[in-house]
């Protein structure tokens, strides 16, 4: 710029020093003020006991006795063997399921376009709309679910998401058939990056097609399987709105999960401390979903 | 990317099969069009009347749309937080990209490595120090709060500056020996070269910003405020009973977004194949 000229003091490489930092900065105060300060109010937090009706002047030390008290607490121990159940099912059928149906639409399916789309479209939609829909197809007794079931001879079947046994199932359920499309888009994005050779040499040595998917589909997807692995159980661990909008935890604490334990704590118990030592557990656990993946990865061949 | 393997009738006949899946696989949603029409005391009749005896479909949205508290107003709630977000996020995510892509300054790759660590932080997680943030600025109850939680994205950082280190040095020299200060590069150079990335980003933005439910759960008390999620529920409290009106609200909340989805759908499909994250 023209200021060089007139004041040595700018250089371009001084300028470009300041500009660079300027560009950066409203980013960098944005998220430490949305996300650093909050994360470090947690902490400190979960080491206090403080509810929010008595201002901040009932903010009392209790050093670990919120963490002490998780491992007590029949509910929190309820809602992170519901999350775990919930990632169980959810994160290998979901995969399984759009694995299978990605190889077709790649290889065996013409109008590929289409069928992007229409498996697509529940990713898209809000998911309270979402779960106000499930909400109705499951009702025990009158909806299409329970009716087509009974009309093909089931003379009992369960109750869904008023069942203590089947609530998290049916969230589970709903959960995939959400999220179906965006695992195919992702490994749709894997499979184009498969040499089409490969299958061409396989199929001149007479190799079936179920071999080819387990010897050269599956295989050569690692990365694509890495990256949706980590992503899907991170995801499963944050499930929040089916819960709140369809469940509320219930019947009976049968699908309360971590992140609606949290919600319960903060905002109706208004035991904030207590709210954020579960709050720092869920962090804890994704951090150590992260780094085992990325660990393992980084010791995996890469095809 | 068309790959077609085996035999001709047999891609046919594997294509007939996937279509008739994917109906299945969207009849939940057919289903909620349909129950959006009927009477009450028709939604839930085994079997399914897909297209009703009797059309209610005028009463139904009637009540959706309006009432006193109605569809109209949280539609007008959500276009707005969301468009506000979408262009904030937009700005300010693609100016820290240009400058992690393009520019030269001290402690760069340390700064860009720590925002990144920030990423694996699951905003589900900050619920209560947020709210409590919230509430020291003077915002809650405000769409302010909404917007000031979604204007920031570390996510759509990297994906910026990932797109931009694509960009040609040369485009920007050029600029450069002009005597283009950085601002007008950045805005005649690199923000007009970037518009794909721009558009994927502001898609998946509004998106995902029309769809929260959890910040407007928490940030918001009055109805008059509320956006579509939270309207959907506030239904669900006043009409419990009432599905043929619960679907109504439903297929008003997924419409929209589903036209503008078909219409940019190259570029939705693009940024999530990127490597999109959701919570």
């Amino acid at each position: 710029m023209d200021k060089k000229d007139h004041r040595p003091f700018w250089t371009m490489r001084r300028k470009e020093e300041w500009i660079g930092w300027l560009f950066v900065l409203p980013e960098f105060l944005g998220i430490a003020l949305v996300g650093v300060f909050p994360l470090l109010f947690t902490i400190y937090l979960s080491f206090n006991d403080w509810n929010l009706v008595g201002g901040f002047s009932s903010i009392k030390y209790v050093g670990f006795e919120n963490y002490l008290r998780l491992f007590h607490d029949d509910k929190f121990i309820k809602a992170a063997t519901n999350n775990l159940i919930f990632t169980a099912i959810t994160v290998p059928v979901g995969m399984a399921i759009a694995l299978v149906m990605s190889v077709a639409i790649h290889s065996y399916v013409r109008f590929q376009g289409y069928f992007k789309v229409a498996f697509f479209i529940p990713y898209i939609c809000s998911t309270v709309a979402i779960a106000a829909v499930w909400g109705a197809l499951f009702h025990p007794s009158m909806g299409p679910v329970n009716q087509f079931l009974m009309s093909t001879g089931i003379s009992n079947p369960p109750k869904w998401l008023v069942d203590t046994t089947f609530a998290i199932l049916a969230i589970a359920i709903i959960s995939i058939w959400q999220l179906i499309g965006y695992k195919i888009i992702i490994y749709l994005a894997g499979l184009t990056n498969i040499p089409e050779e490969l299958y061409e040499s396989a199929q001149i040595d007479g190799a079936t097609g179920i071999q080819q998917f387990f010897r050269i589909t599956v295989p050569l997807l690692g990365p694509t399987n890495f990256f949706l692995l980590i992503t899907l159980v991170i995801g499963s661990f944050k499930v929040f709105d089916i819960i709140k909008f369809l469940t509320e935890g219930g019947p009976n604490q049968a699908s309360t999960v971590i992140v609606y334990r949290i919600y319960e704590e903060g905002f109706k118990n208004f035991r904030m401390g207590y709210a954020s030592s579960m709050s720092i557990v869920l962090i804890l656990i994704v951090i150590a979903v992260t780094s085992i993946t990325w660990f393992s990865q980084k010791n995996k061949v890469h095809y | 990317m068309t790959v077609l393997r085996g035999k001709n009738w047999a891609k046919t006949l594997w294509t007939a099969l996937f279509f008739i899946m994917s109906m299945m696989f969207l009849t939940p949603l057919l289903w909620m069009i349909s129950a959006s029409t009927k009477l009450e005391q028709d939604v839930m009749k085994f079997p399914i009347q897909w297209i009703p005896e009797t059309w209610n479909l005028a009463n139904n949205y009637q009540k959706v749309w309006m009432s006193d508290v109605s569809f109209t107003l949280f539609y007008w709630n959500s276009l707005k937080v969301a468009l506000i977000c979408t262009v904030l996020t937009l700005f300010f995510s693609s100016l820290a990209g240009y400058s992690f892509a393009k520019l030269k300054f001290r402690a760069k790759s340390g700064a860009f490595l720590i925002l990144m660590m920030f990423m694996v932080i699951p905003e589900q997680s900050t619920l209560v120090p947020r709210y409590i943030l919230i509430k020291w600025l003077g915002l809650y109850n405000t769409h302010a709060a909404l917007i000031l939680m979604g204007m920031f994205s570390i996510y759509f950082t990297f994906l910026m500056r990932q797109f931009m280190m694509g960009i040609h040095n040369d485009l920007l020299e050029a600029g450069k020996m002009d005597g283009a200060g950085y601002f007008y590069t950045f805005f005649k150079i690199v923000l007009p070269l970037s518009r794909p990335i721009l558009a994927t980003v502001g898609i998946i933005k509004f998106i995902w910003v029309w769809n929260d439910y959890q910040n407007p759960l928490i940030f918001l008390y009055s109805k008059p405020l509320y956006t579509i999620p939270i309207g959907i529920q506030y239904f669900k409290e006043e009409y419990s009973d009432n599905v043929a009106v619960m679907m109504m609200a439903s297929v008003s909340a997924i419409i929209p977004l589903l036209v503008v989805f078909i219409v940019l759908q190259k570029h939705v499909i693009k940024g999530i194949s990127l490597g999109g994250v959701k919570g």
